[in-house]
């Protein structure tokens, strides 16, 4: 089914989504990767306060080519999320709701996303130009020194994912 | 004769590759693209691969890479052995144009300086380069950029002989199924079997330079790509690994002599963004 759904993506916005469902994001995102999400961990484990405001915060795992002079951003489609993994429970708990990548998680994952109301989007892998054009807003928040893993603060419109993992746990890639 | 070439040109050219190949597939990659898009079964699937085609052309018309993952430079050099390079060295010249290319090109740095230090070196630097000496005095330069999302799906089998011809099948089945939904299908999946453990994976990463509607010349080698690409596709996983009829393009299989005790069988699988360009100095 399609759905037009805004950021933040809370608990009421995920008890309506099913696996499978076809969604058009808007609003704000957070984009972070490999090594952004290294660092976050690290700073938890540390004591110190994340980056961005991860209540009901959703991350895009995505690392993009830079933009051309006067455009938003370069070519920005989604990257393995199963490399986030190992990091992804720790901000499930903490309130991270929407997780955007592409390709299968684990079960610690899945667990954290049900323990949580969360849900899994998949974006087009290889769509990077095409979804470059739902982004309206780009600007680095911080890890600027990580190149293209610098965690981005996004404005995306009508930005088409998937939902894959739902809050039940149920996952289409499984049903394939 | 000795036919000398100036550094220079190779710096260009590859400057111009590193563009040319993020911004715009190849002919056969195209072509296999359009033909997947108009015979998918699935619904979804061939939403998607219609989504695949826009972004094509949005490439295209915008100077925007394919994907963000420009991938690191992977670079095949055939130098004719009667080539004479001047004007410099000439893997620093090919690392030259590979930091122009990205640069130039807004093309994304993806390399690290140590696999554990990880510092990105900024400017997409070092290419990964295998050089061949052949007959004559030409140069022949493929330029195959390859993201990482399907290289973490690759493996290498080092099968027994008895293994024989249902074991490398298997092999590569097993490989196109774990990696499903992470290597961006459809892929296009290359195969090196034979030679040793590294010989193996080298030709699996130059089956993936060959043309997506080009077979093995050797017959029992071309009967067994159709038949795996059928079984890959019979899988279901389907454009995006969301189901579908289209899992792979292609299974390009190359082949060496080996060892009476082995059987090496190295699966490099590729997603559809399946860049290679050729120049011939
Ligand atoms: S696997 Fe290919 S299509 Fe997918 S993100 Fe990487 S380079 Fe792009």
């Amino acid at each position: 089914m399609d759905k037009y759904i805004n950021t933040p993506i809370t608990e009421e916005v995920t008890a309506d989504l099913k696996y499978g469902d076809y969604v058009y994001i808007t609003g704000t995102i957070y984009v972070a990767r490999d090594a952004a999400h290294k660092r976050m961990t690290e700073a938890l484990e540390k004591g110190e306060e994340l980056p961005i405001p991860i209540k009901d915060a959703t991350i895009y795992y995505m690392g993009p080519s830079p933009a051309r002079e006067g455009k938003v951003i370069g070519s920005a489609g989604p990257t393995t999320a199963g490399r986030m993994d190992k990091y992804a429970p720790v901000l499930l708990d903490l309130g991270q709701k929407a997780m955007i990548g592409k390709g299968k998680r684990n079960k610690e994952v899945i667990d954290a996303i049900i323990r949580n109301k969360a849900v899994y989007f998949a974006a087009v892998g290889g769509a990077g130009a095409l979804l470059s054009k739902c982004i309206t807003k780009s600007k680095i928040i911080c890890y600027e020194d990580l190149g293209a893993e610098a965690v981005l603060e996004i404005e995306v419109l009508n930005f088409p994912a998937i939902v894959v993992i739902d809050r039940d746990g149920n996952n289409l890639y499984d049903m394939v | 004769m000795i036919r000398t070439i100036n550094v220079n040109i190779v710096t260009e050219t590859i400057k111009d590759m590193c563009i040319e190949s993020n911004y715009h597939l190849s002919k056969d990659m195209d072509q296999a693209l359009k033909k997947a898009a108009d015979t998918e079964e699935s619904v979804l699937g061939k939403k998607i691969l219609d989504q695949l085609q826009e972004n094509l052309k949005i490439a295209d018309e915008d100077k925007i890479p394919i994907c963000q993952d420009t991938g690191m430079a992977v670079i095949f050099m055939e130098i004719g052995q009667d080539v004479h390079f001047e004007g410099g060295n000439l893997e620093d010249s090919i690392n030259e144009g590979v930091r122009r290319g990205y640069t130039e090109g807004y093309l994304r740095k993806s390399v690290v300086n140590d696999p554990l230090l990880r510092e990105n070196t900024k400017d997409n630097t070092p290419a990964i380069i295998h050089y061949t000496i052949v007959a004559g005095d030409k140069v022949k330069i493929t330029f195959a950029p390859k993201g990482f999302g399907s290289e973490n799906m690759s493996r290498v089998f080092m099968l027994k002989p008895a293994d024989g011809e249902e074991g490398i099948k298997n092999a590569i089945l097993t490989a196109v199924s774990d990696a499903g939904p992470n290597a961006c299908p459809p892929m296009v999946v290359g195969v090196g079997i034979g030679g040793d453990f590294e010989k193996s994976a080298i030709m699996a990463k130059q089956a993936l330079t060959r043309n997506a509607d080009e077979y093995s010349k050797l017959p029992h080698i071309r009967k067994m790509e159709k038949e795996v690409l059928e079984k890959i596709n019979a899988f279901g996983i389907g454009p995006a690994g969301l189901s579908g009829s289209t899992t792979a393009l292609a299974v390009n299989i190359n082949t060496y002599p080996t060892h009476i005790a082995g059987l090496p069988v190295a699966v490099n699988i590729c997603c559809h963004v399946n860049r290679h360009t050729v120049r011939i100095l």
